[in-house]
């Protein structure tokens, strides 16, 4: 399905200032799998994520997508394949338009944005039913700005404008990190039931140890730029949050002890 | 202000109503700061003026002379897009590279259509005088333009070109290639400061290579006059207002020119004074109100 190969990913390559967030990291996702990504601050998670999508170039390395090599695909180009939705509630949205016709631009993910009229009355009804699923009354909204909406209703937006059109991979960089508890409780149980129902393949990133035990398949944790845990099925559901810290502790430790050595 | 003058400047507010529309698109729709007009307007004028002298037909000139300015206008936005000049920059030196091309285009720096066949010509030969026969044909030309453009903005491609404007990280993650937006929109732009250029040198009877001079300043001040008079809630709205901007614009020049103070009247040579003293009171006049009204 996904396949990642020896990712290597360096900021400021050559300067002073030289950081290897990416470090080799290989990852196959299956199809259907839904993994929570973890990890400490600059362990790479992001970073992985942008490169999957095409933010980044990337140092080295392979990124196949249904045994097709899209490394040196660009971002738009990859965009058929890969939707995201963002941690900045303003990123994955156009403020300046009205809602229907954000989803108009979601509608042609991976098409051609031609001549053709962005909105019509066809896919304006299909548009109010994709949103009464949402259950935030955007549906009477369809002639509203975007920018008129709440940074919660911008995510569940957004959310819909990713999987509108069916992604072979849907990336969640930190979404509800930006949201009140309450609000990020709502779009995380929509997050998980857009990628139920459609059996989305997706990846999704989070601070929150305890979503990433809830949600998912399967978990990896990330830390210097390599993936220090990949455990899915029944071995992941009993986990718990002291098990992943012991294991994040275990692998700090050793860090730890090996530099001691070297300092020895 | 006589009639003469008041048509008169009707006449020019429409003509360079294509500039103002094509200032529009980049300035407002695309946040793209294109200078580039300076150059393609009177690039514009060289060829409808070459074109007409060697014999081709005055509204086929138009469209060669859009299609010179889109050109133009797509060498900004490959310079900015594929070799990553700020847009300025990119468009100052395309600005700058096409006063020589209009010197070559022309083979001198001005050039006279006397006698030659324009636009107007089936409207004067259906008896309408000169000085109604312009506004006129240049006023439902530049309506058609709007209604274009006021379709195109609806496309899903006037939607990716909003979008590019507002969000870039939003409208490529919806797999829009922006740099192919980028260029077709500064390309259209300019196409737009052609026609209003060719237009221009037909009613005038000369293309000169310097009456580019000022264009952005004076496409920027008819967009943000026509804002802040009528509003820019709609995109039809907006396209409504830039139009009527380059009016409002044109009328308060010439009423400018016909004021007389005692001794005091003010000379052509003053527009440029009056030009940037319109767009910092066009600037501040909103936030001015709100002030007020806040009080």
């Amino acid at each position: 399905m996904i396949d990642i190969k020896d990712l290597v990913k360096t900021f400021h390559r050559g300067s002073i200032n030289e950081v290897l967030a990416l470090s080799g990291i290989s990852l196959q996702v299956n199809k259907g799998d839904f993994i929570t990504v973890i990890g400490s601050n600059g362990a790479g998670k992001s970073t992985l994520l942008n490169c999957l999508a095409g933010s980044y170039p990337i140092d080295s390395g392979h990124l196949f997508v249904d045994d097709q090599d899209v490394t040196r695909w660009p971002e738009h180009k990859r965009a058929a394949q890969i939707s995201r939705v963002f941690q900045d509630p303003l990123l994955g949205t156009c403020g300046s338009l009205s809602i229907e016709q954000n989803l108009a631009l979601a509608n042609r993910r991976g098409r051609s944005h031609g001549l053709g009229l962005g909105v019509n009355r066809q896919n304006r009804d299909y548009f109010r039913q994709q949103l009464s699923q949402l259950g935030l009354g955007l549906e009477d909204r369809l002639k509203d700005r975007v920018g008129l909406l709440s940074g919660g209703q911008r995510q569940a937006l957004t959310l819909l404008m990713a999987t509108l059109v069916k992604p072979q991979v849907l990336l969640l960089d930190e979404h509800t990190a930006a949201l009140d508890p309450k609000t990020a409780q709502q779009v995380l149980e929509l997050t998980g039931k857009l990628v139920s129902e459609q059996h989305l393949t997706a990846l999704m990133v989070t601070h929150n140890m305890n979503q990433a035990l809830q949600l998912g398949n399967r978990l990896i944790m990330l830390h210097a730029g390599k993936i220090i845990l990949d455990v899915s099925g029944v071995e992941k559901e009993g986990m718990q949050v002291e098990d992943l810290m012991e294991k994040f502790y275990a692998v700090r430790g050793e860090e730890f002890a090996s530099d001691r050595m070297l300092l020895i | 202000m006589t009639y003469y003058a008041f048509m008169g400047a009707l006449e020019q507010g429409f003509a360079y109503g294509f500039l103002v529309l094509g200032v529009y698109l980049t300035f407002r729709v695309l946040n793209f700061p294109d200078l580039t007009v300076d150059g393609s307007l009177p690039l514009g004028a060289a060829v409808s003026a070459v074109a007409i002298s060697a014999g081709v037909d005055p509204y086929l000139s138009l469209l060669l002379a859009m299609a010179a300015g889109f050109l133009a206008g797509m060498v900004t936005g490959v310079l900015n897009t594929k070799f990553g000049i700020l847009h300025l920059l990119a468009s100052i030196l395309t600005m700058i590279a096409l006063y020589s091309i209009n010197l070559r285009v022309m083979g001198r720096p001005n050039m006279t259509l006397l006698g030659k066949s324009t636009v107007l010509d089936p409207l004067t030969n259906a008896g309408i005088g000169l000085f109604n026969a312009a506004p006129i044909l240049f006023g439902i030309l530049s309506l058609l333009a709007l209604l274009f453009l006021l379709w195109l903005l609806h496309t899903a491609f006037g939607l990716a070109m909003q979008a590019t404007g507002a969000n870039q990280q939003m409208i490529t993650s919806q797999g829009v290639n922006t740099d192919r937006v980028i260029i077709l929109t500064v390309g259209l732009s300019n196409g737009l400061a052609a026609i209003s250029g060719a237009l221009l040198c037909q009613s005038q009877g000369a293309a000169d290579v310097n009456m580019g001079v000022g264009t952005i300043v004076a496409g920027l001040a008819s967009v943000i006059v026509g804002e802040t008079l009528f509003g820019c809630r709609s995109i039809g709205r907006a396209l409504l207002a830039a139009l009527l901007g380059s009016l409002v614009y044109r009328l308060t020049i010439a009423l400018a020119l016909s004021l007389k103070l005692g001794q005091f009247s003010f000379t052509p040579s003053d527009l440029n004074l009056l030009t940037a003293l319109l767009v910092v009171v066009a600037l501040t006049l909103p936030g001015l109100r709100r002030k007020v009204l806040r009080r």
